[in-house]
């Protein structure tokens, strides 16, 4: 792996998909509105459940918004990164052009993983951004060296998973050639990581832990924000992260062997 | 005669389109499967008896969500976005020279898809009574038919403020992002993932003026036995129609002439 030439390649890939989706300047703004709206409507929906109850599985409504902004911000980088990509991988299978990608002389899914970015979503990865540095201040949760990176770790960790479980999905294309819905399930699946795991009854808990980690992505970062979480916690979630990568890639290096392009 | 051709000209096209989308049934399936975020939301209400301080019964509360479940199934609008791909590829062109407004295409495409989707949805509201067999309840028929109807009612809402967004890609190419713009208070309002009952007051006051919350509370109400305003809530319904048809008449008749025919 030469790392100074996929660095090379990415910012070549961020110049043109930047170019690109700037061309669309009013569509941005609809998109930063739309985003507001989101996380306005989210911490309206939160207030509804908190209006009559001061606990939600063991939740305060302050470090419930925890989860909120951390659920923003993975959303952020879900419209940025995978959801723009990944639907390009479904688009690339049914038109027969992953041909070209597969003929170039770079890693096939760091190209499709990577190639275009949708600049819109930085605005959502800001708001998140905003609002989790307004509950540091509202939970008066003192910051030291430990604790961010902890944080960064965990958080990354949840990358880690969310991009395996599109990747996974979409990689699925190559068997069932139109898998946009099944994008559309997980998407709604994981809606559910705005709220926490312990709100819902046992056996959707056990379902959101075990079947699809939806649990892992923003209850855990959420719970080490607000240094509850234990260490066996984050080792289990950094875990799963090298697990569901690791699984990903294989699984795509297996479904490439099954790849057998169309119209051409 | 004339109503006679209209009704040959609709008929045809329903049933091609029926064919058409039997043959996409495991998207549709997935589709269904989407839609299951309302029974997440009742698990977080019954699980934190949240609906204690609404004054609802738990049983009242899961017929509510399950009817939400089943008015969401058969009011799910997608015209904005096969739209913009049509003008986007030209393929709206040959559409405009038929002697029948190309929305009438859309429309019959999807009544065909509730039809097929109609079974997944009995499938998925089978499984909800096996979890929950306190809440089986039959409704009259009086009931049923006038929820069927308000329903529909509400699809026609949803298409039309769809379609006014749709006929913007005569102006703007991508017209979907303001429809992911709308979407978000037809989703936070429209008693999708909480009953407006529930919302404060500072909401309840001016809501009922929007067409939101006769998107799904209403219909879901009325189906669940809820305490809804029957006569109050069709008429709003059908004053919404009437207020949004001449709009989308006058925009697609202004877009017409702007159209420029892409791609072709």
């Amino acid at each position: 792996m030469n790392l100074r030439k996929y660095l090379k390649v990415y910012k070549k890939f961020l110049h043109t998909s930047l170019a690109s989706e700037l061309e669309y300047k009013t569509n941005i703004l609809v998109d930063l509105i739309t985003a507001i709206l989101s996380l306005v409507g989210s911490i309206f929906l939160l207030s509804i459940f908190f209006q009559n109850n001061g606990y939600i599985g063991g939740w305060k409504f302050e470090q419930a918004l925890i989860i909120q902004a951390i659920y923003t911000i993975l959303n952020g980088i879900t419209n940025t990164w995978f959801n723009p990509n990944l639907t390009e991988i479904v688009k690339h299978i049914r038109e027969g052009t992953l041909d070209f990608v597969l003929l170039k002389p770079i890693d096939s899914q760091f190209f499709i993983s990577l190639k275009k970015i949708n600049p819109s979503g930085f605005l959502e990865i800001m708001l998140g951004f905003l609002l989790l540095f307004f509950c540091i201040r509202i939970n008066q949760i003192s910051l030291n060296l430990i604790f961010l990176t902890l944080s960064l770790f965990t958080i990354c960790c949840s990358i880690c998973i969310l991009y395996s479980l599109w990747f996974f999905i979409s990689t699925t294309t190559i068997w069932f050639v139109k898998t946009w819905n099944a994008i559309e399930v997980l998407r709604s699946f994981l809606y559910i990581g705005r709220f926490p795991l312990n709100s819902f009854s046992f056996s959707l808990r056990i379902f959101f832990s075990v079947f699809i980690p939806i649990a892992f992505i923003t209850t855990i970062p959420s719970e080490v924000f607000l240094g509850l979480s234990e260490l066996w916690k984050i080792l289990l979630e950094a875990i799963v992260a090298i697990v569901f990568l690791f699984t990903s890639r294989k699984f795509w290096l297996f479904a490439l062997k099954f790849y057998t392009s169309a119209s051409s | 005669m004339i109503s006679n051709l209209i009704n040959r000209k609709i008929l045809t096209l329903l049933k091609v389109q029926y064919s058409n989308m039997l043959e996409y049934r495991v998207e549709i399936a997935l589709w269904a499967i989407s839609g299951v975020i309302p029974f997440f939301m009742l698990n977080i209400w019954t699980t934190n008896n949240l609906n204690e301080s609404i004054n609802i019964s738990d049983i009242l509360l899961s017929r509510y969500f399950l009817c939400a479940f089943f008015v969401r199934q058969f009011s799910v609008v997608w015209v904005v976005f096969s739209f913009e791909e049509d003008s986007l590829m030209g393929k709206v062109s040959p559409y405009l020279i038929q002697p029948l407004n190309p929305f009438f295409r859309y429309l019959a495409q999807h009544l065909a898809e509730q039809i097929t989707r109609f079974p997944f949805a009995l499938i998925i509201a089978f499984f909800f009574f096996i979890f929950n067999p306190e809440s089986i309840w039959i409704p009259n028929l009086g009931i049923l038919l006038l929820s069927i109807l308000s329903t529909f009612l509400s699809f026609l809402i949803q298409f039309l403020m769809q379609s006014i967004i749709a006929c913007l890609c005569f102006w703007t190419e991508k017209a979907s992002s303001i429809e992911r713009l709308l979407f978000i208070p037809t989703l936070f309002l429209s008693g999708l993932l909480a009953p407006v009952v529930s919302f404060p007051s500072y909401v309840k006051s001016w809501i009922y003026l929007t067409p939101f919350p006769y998107l799904i509370d209403f219909p879901a109400n009325l189906l669940s036995g809820n305490e809804t305003n029957i006569i109050g809530g069709l008429c709003m319904q059908i004053l919404w129609i009437f207020l949004l048809f001449p709009l989308f008449k006058k925009i697609w008749s202004e877009g017409t002439k702007k159209y420029t025919a892409m791609g072709s």
